[in-house]
């Protein structure tokens, strides 16, 4: 009598037990986590690749423009990109930048500089081409922005982007909203200013930090 | 079980008349957020879908073991697993597409939604009335999300689809793209079908 009772209540015991109840709950984690991490095992690298790929693809087009990086591609010159990263000492702290090297048949050609900073909404991440001495500003390329839709996104087009192709990097350039006449303004997107000027101050910053060692390396 | 509906009926319910944005009001964070142009709305919905139709046949396959006090927990799970899959899976292969649809698609997650097939269909019903149910509840969605980013897209770029549709000189109204315009057209959108449908039930009131 005794022993049946506690046997029962054993059962009971077991039936209740908290890990017991969630067995289901435990079965699927375990299953689905091994799903998820079977698919990231073969997705990963696709996504990597993506995003390395972007940056790449964009590199003759921001050193030579549109036409002189099709010409390189037609004429099937040797393009080699070499991704490296340049170290600045500021305010005390280290500043880390990726610069790729661009060289045609072994001679330097330029530079592409990825650079960040804080924009209206969020971080804004650029692709700035320069000239083998860093002196002129080559292409511009946005890589990742959370402007506002419709105006400060608008800082992605490649109209707006154009009128930074062939500045100076000497001085430090400007957003106007009244027409840009001075070799160093910017016309500003047009209810964006914010988004305008967070895009050449980041410019005007990462020159201030680079553009001595660019040239230095040019030499 | 035997007033539970019919797949048939789940399927056409979830369409129009158990529509989940305009009768359920449910999903509207998404509804608001990415329907500023055509195709980020059509990538939306199809990712909802995805994760809808999944979610609903796994949580009707094991309907039986679920315990009450337990459900919730195994609906996110489910859930959750099929969102990251959908999330890894447009940054690998739209990768443009998974850039400008950013958190959202991870936000999926809370999309009530799925959670409420869950609870209300595929917890109760086989396996075929649960995904009848997914795939109308998504057309459902598809049809919401899309009536509201055309509207959108059109007044607020001139464009369809990214293609221009309204001519050149047309004064884009910048304010559609922008989160007031998702207001706006949800609002306007949502007032004329409470006011078809009262329209309606007076007429069949008098007949």
């Amino acid at each position: 009598m005794n022993a049946t009772h506690m046997e029962q209540s054993f059962g009971q015991r077991i039936k209740n037990n908290n890990i017991v109840q969630a067995w289901l709950v435990l079965t699927l984690a375990l299953f689905f986590g091994a799903s998820l991490a079977g698919i990231q095992l073969t997705l990963a690298p696709t996504i990597e690749a993506n995003k390395i790929n972007e940056t790449r693809q964009k590199v003759p087009e921001l050193v030579f423009g549109k036409a002189g990086a099709l010409e390189i591609l037609k004429q099937n010159q040797q393009l080699e990109i070499t991704p490296q990263t340049m170290e600045i000492e500021k305010h005390g702290t280290k500043v880390f930048y990726s610069v790729f090297e661009t060289r045609v048949a072994g001679k330097l050609a330029g530079w592409v500089v990825k650079t960040a900073g804080q924009g209206y909404a969020d971080k804004i991440e650029l692709l700035i081409g320069l000239d083998s001495a860093a002196e002129t500003i080559t292409g511009l390329f946005v890589l990742d922005q959370k402007e506002t839709p419709g105006l400060g996104n608008k800082i992605v087009t490649e109209k707006w982007r154009n009128q930074f192709i062939a500045k100076k990097t000497g001085s430090p350039l400007t957003v106007t909203k009244e027409g840009a006449k001075a070799p160093n303004e910017i016309d500003g997107v047009t209810g964006a200013t914010i988004s305008s000027r967070a895009v050449s101050s980041i410019i005007n910053t990462t020159m201030n930090d680079l553009k001595g060692m660019l040239a230095a390396k040019a030499r | 079980m035997a007033d539970q509906p019919t797949s048939t009926e789940r399927f056409i319910q979830g369409i129009l008349p158990e529509n989940p944005v305009y009768r359920q009001l449910l999903g509207l964070c998404p509804t608001l957020a990415v329907t500023n142009g055509m195709k980020s709305a059509i990538t939306m919905a199809a990712a909802v879908g995805f994760v809808l139709l999944c979610a609903n046949v796994i949580t009707s396959l094991i309907r039986n073991l679920l315990k009450p006090h337990l459900r919730i927990v195994i609906f996110t799970l489910t859930i959750a697993t099929f969102v990251t899959i959908a999330d890894r899976f447009l940054a690998a292969y739209m990768y443009q597409m998974s850039k400008t649809l950013g958190p959202y698609i991870p936000l999926i997650i809370v999309n009530c939604i799925i959670i409420c097939r869950c609870e209300v269909c595929a917890s109760k019903q086989t396996v075929v009335t649960a995904a009848s149910d997914a795939i109308g509840q998504s057309i459902g969605f598809a049809l919401a999300l899309s009536s509201i980013a055309a509207i959108r897209e059109i007044l607020g770029t001139g464009m369809f689809f990214g293609l221009r549709v309204l001519p050149v000189a047309w004064p884009d109204w910048v304010i559609m793209v922008l989160p007031p315009g998702a207001f706006l057209t949800f609002g306007i959108l949502l007032g004329m079908v409470n006011w078809i449908d009262s329209r309606r039930a007076a007429k069949a009131g008098k007949n």
